[in-house]
């Protein structure tokens, strides 16, 4: 995520080989790209949230189907445990009212309320 | 008045065997998708063929959508992010093509059936989950468990994540659909009221209405088939960001 690129490689150790060296090249590319262009860099940053776009319709239809989308998964795991458990009635219920709450942290996260702490850290070191 | 389901008919052209009971056919939709691919094909090659150092018209034009998608996936995804710069930039200029050529009149839109868009959401998010896997082992599952929780909350919010996660390629497939779904029946119902107010005698002064505002309806169903193929794009970038890194 840092975008001036001051930890090259990452730091990690269980990477593959073939990861590496492509974002080695990557890299390479990106040094000789930034010597012919410097703007666009401050820009990239700025709309880096998830929910960024332009319009007001866009953005409506966004989402309510992030909220539909949570009831309509929850209710189907629920109806695909019940079919493997037997537990009829059971799963689908407890499953549809978590699907309601997952919707609504779709919402959430969608519309930026929470904002995913990952994001201005930059965890590279994925060791932990 | 003129039947606005009609336009999404899918029509065999030829069919091409059978596999068990059921015929592989060449319908419409297929010929746009070859078509698609063609014509996102020949735009490349031309654009990139001269390369020359100050741009002409189409190499500036291919520049500047690898500018857009690339600086999409380098803000969500991150610079790691650019090694699927290829699939995200394929899906978009697919998705973009098909839904402008959905504008034409006489057009066929390809994107207004789910089950394309499904076909698409799943393949960017079985490639989050595949190379999640591939990349973190077990670590991957991370992502199903918030940080800085009480362990007890844990029994609720894990099975929420894991829907909330699930849900995703449904509303990656179900937002592009609907949209270009409704507009087109939108679009389709409001020019019909047109020709049947005329037909209605007197009520025919009424039909600039209807007219304007099908004139606005497609600039705003322009602006929506170019939007959906940037949505589209933003969140595979934001999906693969998690592929690349679980660990909330």
């Amino acid at each position: 995520m840092s975008n001036d690129g001051s930890q090259p490689g990452a730091g990690g150790s269980d990477r593959d080989p073939k990861d590496v060296e492509l974002s080695a090249r990557l890299q390479r590319l990106e040094k000789r790209l930034g010597e012919a262009r410097d703007t666009g860099k401050d820009r990239t940053k700025s709309s880096s949230a998830g929910g960024s776009d332009p319009s007001a319709m866009g953005k409506a239809f966004r989402l309510s189907t992030e909220f539909i989308a949570g009831i309509i998964a929850g209710a189907g795991l629920g109806w695909g445990l019940d079919n493997v458990a037997g537990s009829r009635p059971w799963g689908m219920i407890v499953m549809t009212m978590l699907g309601f709450g997952a919707g609504i942290w779709n919402v959430l996260r969608a519309s930026g309320f929470v904002r995913p702490p990952d994001r201005p850290g930059g965890d590279a070191g994925t060791g932990n | 008045m003129a039947d606005p389901i009609h336009q999404f008919e899918l029509k065999t052209i030829a069919t091409l065997g059978k596999i068990g009971g059921s015929q592989i056919a060449f319908t419409n939709s297929s010929l746009y998708m070859l078509g698609a691919v063609g014509l996102i094909t020949l735009f490349m090659l031309w654009g990139t063929s001269s390369r020359a150092m100050v741009p002409g018209r189409i190499q500036s034009m291919v520049e500047l959508c690898y500018e857009f998608v690339a600086d999409t996936v380098r803000s969500s995804a991150g610079k790691e992010g650019m090694m699927f710069f290829p699939l995200v930039f394929s899906l978009f200029m697919f998705i973009l093509v098909l839904n402008l050529a959905g504008m034409l009149p006489y057009g066929f839109t390809v994107t207004s059936h789910i089950i394309i868009t499904a076909a698409m959401a799943l393949l960017v998010i079985g490639t989050v989950v595949v190379y999640g896997f591939m990349k973190h082992g077990m670590h991957f599952l991370d992502l199903f468990v918030p940080k800085g929780v009480h362990p007890a909350m844990l029994a609720i919010l894990v099975p929420i994540e894991v829907i909330s996660f699930l849900s995703r390629p449904i509303s990656l497939s179900v937002r592009l659909f609907a949209n270009m779904l409704a507009g087109h029946i939108a679009l389709k119902i409001f020019a019909g009221f047109i020709v049947s107010l005329l037909a209605a005698g007197a009520w025919g002064i009424l039909s600039p209405l209807p007219l304007a505002l099908t004139v606005a309806l497609t600039a705003l169903e322009m602006l929506v088939a170019v939007l959906q193929a940037y949505v589209f794009a933003t969140l595979t970038s934001i999906y693969l960001h998690d592929a690349l890194h679980p660990g909330h």
